[in-house]
């Protein structure tokens, strides 16, 4: 299967949005509360993994030749 | 002063689907898909600004008052994951079949998929039920927020009307390539607003830090209002960005399967973007303005605006709100108009052309009426909806999916699908609908955590026990070289 490591990051990404350990946090961190500090970091690591998919891992899967061959740019 | 912005706001808005249509050229495959012509700006901006309604502004705020932080990860941060992985997995797939049939719609795509014109039908009703509410809401929100806005001098109707007009005009006159080019302005727009909205609220009140012996500590975790089962179960409602009409026609008119890379990627940025300050301005609000009820503190963005920035930033606001909700309804109507025009109408010879292009519009007149009509008598219930309205969409995940990807997948695992998905969802929600905030037996697990699920099952189960599709349609979708 191609890019399997990409459904792995995203199943990884998928248990690590229940942050149970955030949980009943209260403290304020860079004057966020920690939890949703958390959450706001982790939209950016979710860009971050798919930045490096569409570099790594392109095209997606179930794309053909002609379909790539088709685009000016691919 | 609020007036006046907001009209100046709706003339640029204007002026910009004027331009649209000189690019227009007289097909359908134009109208509806903009000869998939769309560059990665247009349609990252097109695509946050579809998927976001005014209630990403305001509903967040209102949630946020009551059930704090723990809002951005049940609904923002959820998304920012599950979006960007449909559009990686469906959404350049569904593009590459669409481009090689010509299929501008889901239901043309089912009904070439399964070779079942009775299936394509369904599918088109039942999304076309499921899309009715929506652009209810965006029409009546509009409308109930400006009046809020302006202390009642513009009344609900004559808000709602003014947004239906000018929706009309720019996707009658420009069809996608202007909805698309309006909705560029118009994510920019409750982009930055709701940032400024934000700064200048947590400015006036000092922000969270001296606001946090006032504020009520169980809104600064998530643990205390949102229980663990619902943000588990929840995260399945983002699933829905894969089935919406208005979603998909946007995927259509892509120029190629490398203009998703930008969407793929920035989407998350946005979420984060939209949702932090309006959370942000939800818990700042329940110190500051306290006693807010159930669904009325949708208005506390309204609200906190009024007390610490009135005149030209309300004006504003209220701009930012037409924008979020234009940038939603324009493409929902014109996706209801695409399913009736070129899904659930007759294909025949001279269909294509002005024919098609005078149907399209039409199509999009009688639905913006229709709905504005249905505002003046429906009741504020109807907001409700929301929700159901999500969940319905998302239980029909596996049936798309499917058509994209599974060669066994029969029109009978097909029905099997959409009618447990429709009944399941008719169970829950007569159960369900006189009592907010329903979950599965009060655990917080979401009614959608059932109703995928099953309809996944009865795709599969039935699929195969019965006779595989045809050569000639697997061909159509799954021809040799598929990666």
């Amino acid at each position: 299967m191609r890019a399997a490591w990409l459904w792995v990051a995203l199943a990884a990404l998928f248990l690590l949005h229940h942050d149970f350990w955030f949980w009943r946090e209260p403290r304020l961190v860079l004057g966020l509360p920690a939890g949703l500090l958390y959450h706001v970091t982790y939209c950016l690591a979710v860009a971050a993994l798919m930045a490096v998919a569409v570099h790594r891992a392109w095209p997606p899967p179930g794309i053909t030749e002609a379909d790539v061959a088709g685009d000016p740019r691919g | 002063m609020t007036e006046a912005v907001v009209a100046a706001y709706l003339v640029l808005v204007l002026g910009i689907g004027a331009f649209a249509r000189r690019r227009l050229a007289a097909t359908g495959e134009d109208y509806f898909a903009a000869s998939r012509t769309i560059g990665p700006v247009v349609l990252l901006a097109t695509l946050f600004g579809t998927h976001m309604t005014a209630f990403s502004l305001l509903g967040a705020s209102g949630e946020a008052y009551h059930r704090g932080v723990g809002v951005f990860s049940l609904m923002a941060s959820s998304s920012a994951l599950v979006v960007p992985a449909v559009f990686w997995f469906v959404a350049p797939r569904a593009w590459a079949v669409c481009r090689r049939n010509g299929f501008l719609t889901q239901v043309e795509m089912v009904r070439a998929r399964w070779e079942s014109p009775g299936l394509a039908v369904a599918l088109g009703a039942v999304l076309s039920a499921l899309l009715v509410p929506y652009l209810l809401i965006g029409v009546m929100g509009g409308g109930i927020t400006l009046a809020e806005i302006t202390d009642g001098r513009v009344p609900p109707w004559a808000g709602s009307l003014t947004m239906v007009l000018v929706v009309l005009a720019y996707v009658a006159a420009g069809g996608i390539r202007g909805t698309s080019w309006v909705n560029t302005f118009q994510t920019v727009v409750f982009i930055v607003l709701g940032a400024v909205t934000a700064g200048v609220v947590a400015a006036k009140t000092g922000g969270l830090g001296a606001l946090a012996s006032r504020v009520d500590p169980a809104l600064l975790v998530h643990g205390d209002r949102i229980p663990a089962l619902e943000l588990l179960t929840y995260i399945l409602i983002p699933l829905s960005v894969g089935t919406f009409p208005h979603i998909f026609s946007h995927w259509l008119s892509a120029e190629s399967p490398r203009t998703f890379k930008l969407p793929i990627v920035a989407y998350p940025l946005c979420v984060a973007a939209v949702w932090l300050p309006s959370v942000l301005v939800g818990v700042l609000a329940s110190a500051d303005l306290p006693g807010f009820e159930g669904p009325a503190a949708n208005s506390v963005l309204i609200r906190a605006i009024d007390l610490h920035a009135p005149g030209a930033l309300a004006g504003l606001l209220a701009a930012g709100v037409f924008a979020a909700v234009m940038s939603s309804l324009d493409s929902q109507s014109l996706a209801l108009s695409s399913l009736v025009t070129r899904g659930l109408g007759r294909r025949r010879r001279g269909d294509e052309g002005r024919r098609q292009l005078l149907l399209g519009r039409v199509f999009v007149a009688l639905i913006l009426t229709a709905t504005f009509a249905l505002s003046l008598v429906a009741e504020r219930s109807i907001f409700r909806l929301g929700v159901w309205s999500f969940t319905g969409f998302a239980a029909l995940f596996p049936l798309v999916v499917a058509a994209l990807w599974w060669r066994r997948a029969t029109a009978a695992g097909a029905w099997a699908s959409l009618l447990t998905a429709a009944g399941l969802w008719l169970y829950y929600f007569v159960h369900a609908t006189q009592k907010p905030g329903y979950t599965i037996a009060g655990t917080g697990a979401m009614p959608v955590a059932v109703i995928l699920p099953a309809a996944a099952l009865a795709l599969i189960v039935v699929s195969l026990l019965t006779r595989p599709p045809s050569d000639d349609a697997l061909d159509r979708f799954f021809p040799e070289g598929s990666r």
